[in-house]
């Protein structure tokens, strides 16, 4: 890595406003169906409304009576746009995975309701929709299996009969441990053994999918619009599923309305979408409803955990040993196997545990397939062990706050070697929790309700803790390699200083209200003492930025981010040579900062970057064997993950008569490593939080028995609003990673991935002397008033 | 086909719409008003608000003909001619209220609607009052607090 000298303490660290907000408040930012496209061909997608059937007839009669509904197209008749291509599933976790084949339109089955069976084309939106509505599907039914402890059970109906069986892999971290883990619990003087269960959830984010596949005029080219995070990854594998020269693909995202996690995938409407413009020679495009949405785009969590502590009488917990069975859904999205593989290698938590087993049996079942959602693996993992050391410390008569401070990895045992075989990279979570306790306020609050326990009061006081660990950063190429990942973890950068001293930069890395323009912008105008506004990220289109992986994993500033850091050292190192060779001294005698060049101990002798930039453009003069043109390329493949960790404490108000629940206090202490921007580290935590507290309390993907999906709006989904949001109170304490130059670890999960704990903890603690020793998410009025009665002896 | 006459950010516009047509539709797809979205199909989301006749309305759930002759105000007309951001818009850039924005039009129109009915609201005034916008991004704080500030009653 290139050492430079620093610019004086300038934007990083400051609450910077943001360069995107204004496009996005007047209205003036394109989202994808803002997009004008006269003459496209408007697709409506036909569902299974069924969960598992053969399809046995498709009528499109009346489809076709509708005035602008042009063409009614069966999976069969699709079938000779793609022959035999399908839609990828980049991440064969073991070698005998099954991957059934998923067709971006069924052909003769339905394994979904919500699966595609058949296509409408239309000359508008409303005609695509209407079609859509009046084709005629004629259905066998077929067995359904909809619940995942179904999926495994004697004699269960096979989602694909062609694979044999419902087990897509059984994954696991057991290397030779297994006796020595038996022995832990066989000595242990506590055992906690706890099954818990992660709810099935809709990702949602407020803008739905859509995409617009538009071929050049000249012909030979095509260009597809998507509400993607991914549109690198979506050019490859558009190219490599439907067979189009990579160089004639160019994948644009426009405006992107929020993701996590749910557009990091490749779509059977891109493909469709894509393939049709090709064969019609016209725009064709496709926007996905709400309700839609809730079936056709993938879901996230839907896990049965079964994890057990072994601890030694102090608490000292010596083993873990978790069992997972994950839902597949009926197929394999793009990352849908290696979900789980990411919590895996963090059931331990932050704790120092020594042994450490693991294994994971995925299924399929007949509902839309699950893949990544804001934490992916992380959250349902930190839920898992933040539950179970509640229920240690319950066991070993000491509070929540006590049995983590006997069990966190010390402050001094960094860079720590995990049981699981990673290295994290730097924390003190002691520090953090202590401090998270003083801000909640915790002794009061305990104080408070014991006073409404003693009064016999409906209304109780729970107070719930969670400290996590996460591996953010996504990631080391050649970890990813033994994970059999299909692609690497690199990012690209390129960094321009014009001939008037303005900046471009190219990013890999694809924002979707991350903030990247402001926060990369911070960055490079820090290093090359410009103005941030001076400063312009380009981003998200294939043809503008030719190399990225794109957002997810909380991956942007700690790996996209170094990259645009290191490739403005770059260009600082050119622009050294040229200052070196105009002011006629050494390189080694000179010192940058506020963007000057000078020679040391002779300040008179001092050259602006704004005239290196200059000169490098007319080439005029400029050391001899150098290129014109200041810029550099930054690829940068991260050498470990970064670890983000935190404490945050949920305090709730239970009503015992009605099974309420509300959230009246949340305070969150988070180690992110060094902060670029700490006004967008809070909005990520703040929307974090809430992310991870409506799967404690509201949000649920209900599926009845015939596997439909009865909770797909959201008047039955309960995204929260304002009204259910609590106040976030929040501190940091930051660790540096030794991972990266600026010590960065990313911020864009920890709040969901600490809150479902921290509030279902509450809840349980609020309820603790009634007997109550868990509650299911979400954790609603009922499950709640529900888990009361049973407790108390299963009055109803 | 049915004409409508409507005034969207102080201009008449004359169009011909199927009666069924929505009123977001029209504005998105005949005017082009492409700063109102849509972000659901059960009028839950709120990301279509806007101002019809002054108050707001989720342009989701009512017919373009319905407008008719109705003055309509979009995200597009908030702003002063030369600019200048309304105050509602930049007390959401200044608190940092909004993330990937796709929510923001609606919230921003439900906001200004909100503020200028109830006066002197508090923040349990302003998050029941938004309740019917959705945000996926922000937990809300920083909405509720730029609206706060925006009304003049506080917030930080």
């Amino acid at each position: 890595m290139t050492i430079t000298e620093e610019a004086p303490a300038g934007h990083i660290g400051a609450r910077r406003l943001r360069k995107e907000d204004p496009a996005l408040l007047t209205g003036e930012s394109k989202f994808i169906d803002d997009l004008a496209l006269p003459g496209a061909i408007w697709v409506g997608v036909v569902r299974s409304t069924e969960a598992h059937a053969n399809i046995v007839g498709i009528d499109g009669s009346a489809a076709l009576a509708i005035d602008g509904v042009n063409e009614v197209l069966s999976g069969e008749d699709l079938a000779l746009l793609w022959g035999e291509g399908a839609l990828p599933c980049a991440w064969p976790v073991t070698g005998d995975m099954k991957t059934p084949t998923h067709l971006p339109v069924a052909r003769s089955t339905a394994k979904y309701v919500g699966d595609a069976v058949a296509v409408v084309l239309a000359d508008s939106r409303y005609a695509a929709a209407d079609g859509a509505a009046a084709v005629v599907v004629d259905y066998e039914p077929l067995p359904a299996v909809v619940e995942i402890e179904d999926a495994v059970a004697d004699g269960a109906p096979l989602v694909h009969p062609d694979l044999e069986s419902n087990e897509c892999y059984t994954w696991g971290l057991w290397g030779d441990n297994a006796p020595a883990v038996d022995a832990a619990f066989a000595e242990a003087a506590h055992v906690v053994s706890e099954r818990y269960l992660q709810q099935r959830l809709i990702p949602a984010p407020m803008e739905p999918r859509g995409c617009a596949a538009v071929p050049s005029p000249a012909g030979g080219e095509l260009t597809l619009y998507s509400a993607t995070q991914i549109p690198h990854i979506l050019k490859v594998m558009t190219a490599v599923v439907l067979g189009i020269p990579e160089n004639k693909l160019r994948v644009v995202a426009p405006s992107v309305g929020g993701g996590f996690g749910c557009k990091l995938n490749v779509y059977a409407e891109e493909i469709l979408c894509s393939a049709l413009a090709m064969q019609r020679g016209a725009p064709v495009r496709w926007t996905e409803g709400r309700a839609e949405a809730a079936v056709s785009t993938i879901q996230g969590r839907g896990q049965v955990q079964h994890i057990e502590l072994a601890a030694d009488a102090d608490g000292k917990v010596q083993a873990v040993r978790v069992k997972l069975l994950a839902d597949m859904g009926a197929y394999l999205q793009l990352v849908t196997p290696g979900v789980p593989l990411l919590g895996g290698f963090l059931y331990h938590g932050c704790y120092d545990i020594g042994l450490y087993l693991f294994e994971c049996t995925s299924v399929f079942t007949n509902r839309t397939p699950t893949d990544a959602y804001r934490g992916a693996g992380r959250p349902e993992a930190t839920y898992a062990i933040e539950r179970a050391m509640d229920s240690l410390a319950v066991s070993v008569g000491v509070s929540p706050e006590e049995i983590r401070a006997r069990n966190f990895i010390a402050a001094d045992a960094f860079p720590y070697e995990s049981s699981a075989g990673l290295t994290f990279d730097s924390g003190d979570y002691q520090v953090v929790l202590d401090k998270a306790v003083a801000l909640a306020g915790v002794a009061g609050r305990r104080a408070e309700a014991a006073q409404r326990r003693a009064a016999g009061s409906s209304k109780r006081i729970g107070v719930g803790f969670s400290s996590y660990v996460e591996m953010c950063g996504l990631a080391p190429s050649r970890v990813l390699a033994s994970l059999a990942y299909g692609a690497g973890g690199w990012e690209a950068a390129t960094v321009r200083v014009s001939p008037t001293c303005k900046v471009q930069v190219v990013t890999g890395s694809t924002p979707h209200g991350q903030g990247h323009e402001t926060c990369w912008s911070m960055i490079v105008a820090d290093k090359l003492g410009v103005d941030p506004d001076d400063v312009e990220i380009l981003h998200s289109d294939t043809a503008v930025s030719p190399t990225g992986l794109d957002t997810y994993g909380s991956r942007s500033l700690a790996v996209g981010g170094t990259a645009v850091y290191m490739a403005t050292d770059k260009v600082i190192d050119k622009a050294r040579a040229i200052a070196a060779h105009q002011l006629e001294a050494s390189e080694d005698d000179l010192e940058f900062s506020g963007g000057v060049f000078r020679v040391r101990g002779t300040p008179e002798a001092e050259v602006p970057l704004a005239g290196i930039a200059f000169a490098a453009f007319t080439a005029h003069d400029l050391p001899d064997g150098m290129e014109p043109n200041l810029e550099a390329h930054v690829t940068y493949d991260p050498p470990n993950f970064t670890f983000p960790n935190g404490t945050h404490i949920a305090v709730v108000e239970v009503d015992t008569d009605t099974g309420n629940v509300d959230l009246i206090d949340y305070v969150a202490v988070d180690d992110c490593g060094v902060q670029i921007n700490p006004l967008i580290v809070e909005g990520q935590v703040h929307g974090g939080i809430l992310q991870g507290a409506a799967q404690a309390l509201y949000e649920d993907a209900v599926y009845n028995s015939d596997g439909q999906l009865v909770s797909a709006n959201l008047g039955d989904y309960l995204v929260p609003s304002a009204a259910e949001a609590p106040r976030y109170r929040l501190d940091s304490h930051a660790t540096p990673s030794p991972t990266n130059p600026m010590g960065v670890k990313g911020v864009g999960e920890a709040g969901t991935i600490a809150a479902a704990p921290a509030v279902i903890n509450a809840v349980v603690d609020a309820l603790r002397d009634l007997g109550v020793t868990d509650v299911d998410m979400p954790a609603s009025p009922q499950t709640v008033w529900r888990a009361i009665a049973d407790a108390q002896g299963g009055a109803s | 086909m049915t004409a409508v006459t409507l005034t969207v950010n102080g201009a008449e516009r004359s169009l011909e719409v199927e009666p069924r047509t929505l009123l977001v539709h029209a504005l998105r797809d005949e005017l082009r008003l492409t700063g109102t979205n849509v972000g659901c199909d059960s009028s839950s989301c709120g990301a279509c608000t806007v101002l019809v006749d002054g108050q707001s309305a989720k342009s989701c759930t009512m017919f373009a003909v319905q407008a008719d002759g109705a003055d309509i105000t979009t995200i597009e007309g908030v702003a002063d001619a030369d600019g200048t951001l309304h105050p509602m818009q930049q007390a959401f850039h200044e608190h940092h209220a909004l993330q990937c924005g796709y929510c923001t039009p609606g919230m921003v129109m439900a906001a200004i609607s909100l503020v200028e009915e109830y006066p002197g609201l508090d923040e349990h005034g302003v998050r029941h009052g938004l309740e019917g916008n959705l945000c996926r991004c922000t937990g809300y704080q920083n909405i509720v607090d730029a609206v706060l500030a925006a009304a003049g009653s506080g917030g930080d």
